[in-house]
């Protein structure tokens, strides 16, 4: 829901990211505003999950130039637990498997971990599981997954809707959802997109990294914005998906082009 | 944030390297067969163990310093080292009340109330000073049931029977060149004597603090479980800071008759030197039982994080038919720290089983070694034996190797060894993180998590204790 007055939650200008000494991404600009629905498209490789990851704080990655503010607050300030206490989630393309911690003590410290920062009382083992299993229906996920270690063995999609059910436990004021639709069975995806959906209100905001229209039609975007070789080249509202579904990216090229004729590789 | 800060994350202040200021009487520095004499007459031993000492000392003499572990140090100077130290209130008091107040600050600072209000209400401790047994709580109740806890010099007193019978038969004094040491001039440790049918009431734990510079410590513990006892015992070591590094060679001996059963633990904290390697102490043990009854079992479980050198193998010999030996380690090296520990598992008996679970974490420059034998005699028909090794490295430049030794004459034997390493990687601590879970916590829930199947092995009142112990060790600035 687009509102020109709803407070800006996210504000990134002219952001420049490396790893080890390559610019990956080259002047990203993109405002988030409470209450909208942001999704990014564009091809393999062109920046989506490193701008999702340096938003996150991963340590591979160094800022060369620009701001990312949330909330007024420099983000690029703060240690990426940080980010996370005060509501910033990054649901990943490809979540880690974290042998011999259970699934449950990790949610549980996450979850108060956010709490403590929002000024609630932490959460005992018995008061979470309360919270843990009416969580788990936003999911529809099956409460033995609480008790495997933290993703290990989990398959594509169980990984998926473990990565939703902490942002359902989390309650983030920016979700930056990677990729979550991939991977996902007809059935899943619509359980995932449900959940985003109920999670979603007037005081949050998401951003969804996809590349299928499948998902839009069941999470209705605000803004859609195609990124390529590190920024944004365009941005639309939801018609923009639908077109890109039609005619793929071969503008993309020429724009480019036009943009730094030297960088430009040819797909 | 690179590995190389998950390195430094490892490396905090040791908690327990004060020093406590108190009047001890030592005797000069070196080792000669007048200063066994010496140790001997201080503590007004029977003529048997001098003679105990004087062969050990004598066999010492002939052997030389073990150097098969993948350990590296400068030679020991055995004449540089004083082998008695004592807080000047020589006698052992008969109530507490009596006991230096110093000394009872020292173990209340340690987390190890002795006073009667304080003490912990299900655990009898004796506690070693130096080379002393200061105090030994809930005698009374223990001797109720038959069960003895002393030291071992009280022993020595009372029980100088039970002591003949029993100290070297299972280490004998020319075992190796750090046990033949220790029977030469161990000056206290504890002794424990489960009688036949007695389930201990509660949890036996004997505390060790070095104190003094310069001092050797070789304590001696001896436990004896007869037929269908059985008796849980944790020891937990500290010492102060010192730059010079402090040898410590001890001698756990287990005896256990048919049905019986010893649980043994061990969180082991000496001062580990600093971050450059300088101090610490240098940690000779040797530590086995003996499964000597049918049916018997003896289970080790160790906690190892300090020490400047670990060579440490607490061993089974399982002996007696359908008898049950079982080691689970978690060793923790850091900055310079070398470990070289492992376990033996001597199958003699018919249908008799083991069970090997050792942890090595290594970070910094440290070098984390298993080294196991799982050996099978002729007679041990129907012998099983598991074995798991996981290493987990932290940063790039700390070293983890495993050294499985598998000696079977059984043809029927089942021997399963498995082994695996891991690293912490930056993906996984940026997955907890990016959850709100602090980078140190992160650390240690994943090597908490790692070390859990050894952790749930540890007497309930100690396996918080453990975990938090690891959770310190790799505490400290993030960078
Ligand atoms: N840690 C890294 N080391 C080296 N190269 C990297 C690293 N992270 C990203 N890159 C490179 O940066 C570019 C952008 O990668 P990124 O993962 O952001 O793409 P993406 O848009 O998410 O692609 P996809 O749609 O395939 O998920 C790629 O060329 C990738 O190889
Ligand atoms: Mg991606």
């Amino acid at each position: 829901m687009i509102r020109p007055d709803a407070p800006l939650l996210l504000d990134i200008r002219d952001l420049h990211a490396s790893v080890d000494e390559q610019p990956i991404l080259k002047g990203v600009n993109l405002a988030i505003r409470a209450g909208e629905i942001h999704a990014v498209m564009g091809r393999n490789g062109s920046g989506k999950s490193t701008l999702s990851k340096v938003l996150a704080g991963h340590p591979a990655y160094t800022v060369t130039a620009g701001s990312v503010h949330y909330r007024g607050a420099d983000l690029l300030e703060l240690d990426p637990e940080q980010r996370a206490r005060i509501g910033l989630f990054l649901g990943f393309q490809y979540p880690v498997e974290i042998p011999g911690v259970s699934n449950l003590e990790f949610l549980r410290v996450a979850t108060n971990s956010r709490r403590a920062e929002r000024g609630d009382e932490e959460l005992d083992t018995f008061a979470f599981e309360d919270l843990v299993h009416e969580r788990l229906k936003v999911v529809q996920m099956d409460p033995a997954f609480l008790e495997r270690s933290v993703n290990e063995g989990f398959s594509g999609g169980e990984k998926k809707r473990n990565e939703i059910l902490q942002m359902a436990l989390l309650e983030p004021l920016v979700a930056i959802l990677d990729e979550t639709d991939s991977g996902l069975d007809i059935d899943a995806l619509r359980i995932v997109a449900d959940g985003v959906n109920q999670l979603a209100g007037p005081d949050n905001a998401t951003l969804l990294i996809t590349h299928y229209q499948r998902l839009l039609d069941l999470i209705t975007p605000d803004y859609v914005h195609v990124m390529a070789a590190g920024r944004i080249l365009r941005t639309g509202g939801k018609e923009l998906a639908l077109e890109l579904e039609r005619t793929g990216y071969d503008w993309v090229d020429q724009e480019l082009a036009r943009l730094e004729p030297e960088t430009v590789e040819v797909a | 944030m690179s590995t190389a800060t998950v390195g430094d994350l490892v490396s905090q202040p040791y908690k327990h390297g004060f020093v406590t200021d108190i009047e001890t009487e030592k005797i000069a520095k070196g080792l000669s067969e007048d200063v066994v004499r010496l140790i001997s007459s201080k503590k007004d031993e029977p003529d048997f163990l001098l003679q105990f000492r004087l062969r050990a000392y004598r066999q010492w003499l002939q052997m030389a310093a073990p150097d098969w572990a993948a350990l590296g140090y400068p030679p020991i100077d055995y004449q540089n080292i004083i082998y008695y130290a004592a807080p000047k209130q020589q006698e052992k008091k008969a109530s507490l009340d009596e006991v230096d107040p110093k000394l009872l600050e020292t173990f209340d600072k340690l987390g190890i109330p002795l006073s009667e209000q304080k003490r912990l209400s299900n655990v009898a401790v004796d506690a070693v000073f130096d080379s002393v047994s200061i105090a030994t709580t809930y005698k009374e109740k223990l001797a109720e049931h038959g069960v003895i806890f002393c030291s071992i010099s009280e022993a020595v007193k009372e029980h100088p029977e039970l002591i003949e019978a029993y100290l070297g038969t299972v280490v004998p004094s020319n075992d190796n060149y750090f046990s033949a040491l220790n029977s030469a001039v161990f000056s206290d440790g504890s002794f424990v004597f489960i009688p036949k049918g007695v389930e201990c009431p509660m949890e036996l734990s004997t505390y060790f603090r070095i104190n003094s510079a310069d001092t050797g410590q070789f304590e001696r513990t001896l436990i004896v479980a007869e037929e269908g006892a059985s008796v849980s015992y944790l020891e937990g070591c500290t010492a102060p800071m010192f730059d010079t590094n402090q040898l410590h060679a001890a001698v756990v001996e287990l005896v256990v008759l048919d049905d019986a059963s010893i649980k043994y633990s061990t969180v082991q904290n000496w001062y580990a030197g600093d971050e450059n390697g300088v101090g610490g102490i240098y940690n000779f043990v040797t530590k086995r039982g003996q499964c000597r009854g049918a049916r018997s079992r003896i289970s080790w479980t160790q906690v190892e994080t300090g020490s400047a050198i670990t060579w440490k193998y607490p061993s089974c010999v399982l002996q007696g038919a359908d008898s049950v030996g079982e080691f689970y380690s978690v060793a923790l090296t850091n900055n310079h720290q070398q470990a070289d520990t492992g376990t033996k598992m001597i199958h003699v008996g018919p249908r008799t089983r083991s069970t090997i679970v050792s942890k090595g974490i290594s970070a910094g420059h440290s070098s984390n070694s298993y080294r196991g034998l799982v050996q099978i005699g002729p007679k041990a028909v129907g012998a099983k034996n598991y074995s798991q090794c996981d290493s987990m490295l932290i940063g790039d430049q700390a070293a983890a190797n495993t050294y499985p030794y598998i000696r079977s004459q059984q043809p029927d034997a089942v021997v399963e060894h498995e082994a695996s390493t891991c690293r912490i990687s930056v993906d996984q601590l940026f997955y907890l993180q990016s959850r709100g879970i602090g980078f140190e916590e992160a650390v240690s829930m994943m090597v908490s998590g790692f070390c859990r199947d050894v952790f749930n092995q540890l007497p309930m009142e100690f396996a918080a204790e453990a975990d938090k112990l690891l959770a310190l060790k790799l505490e400290g600035s993030v960078g």
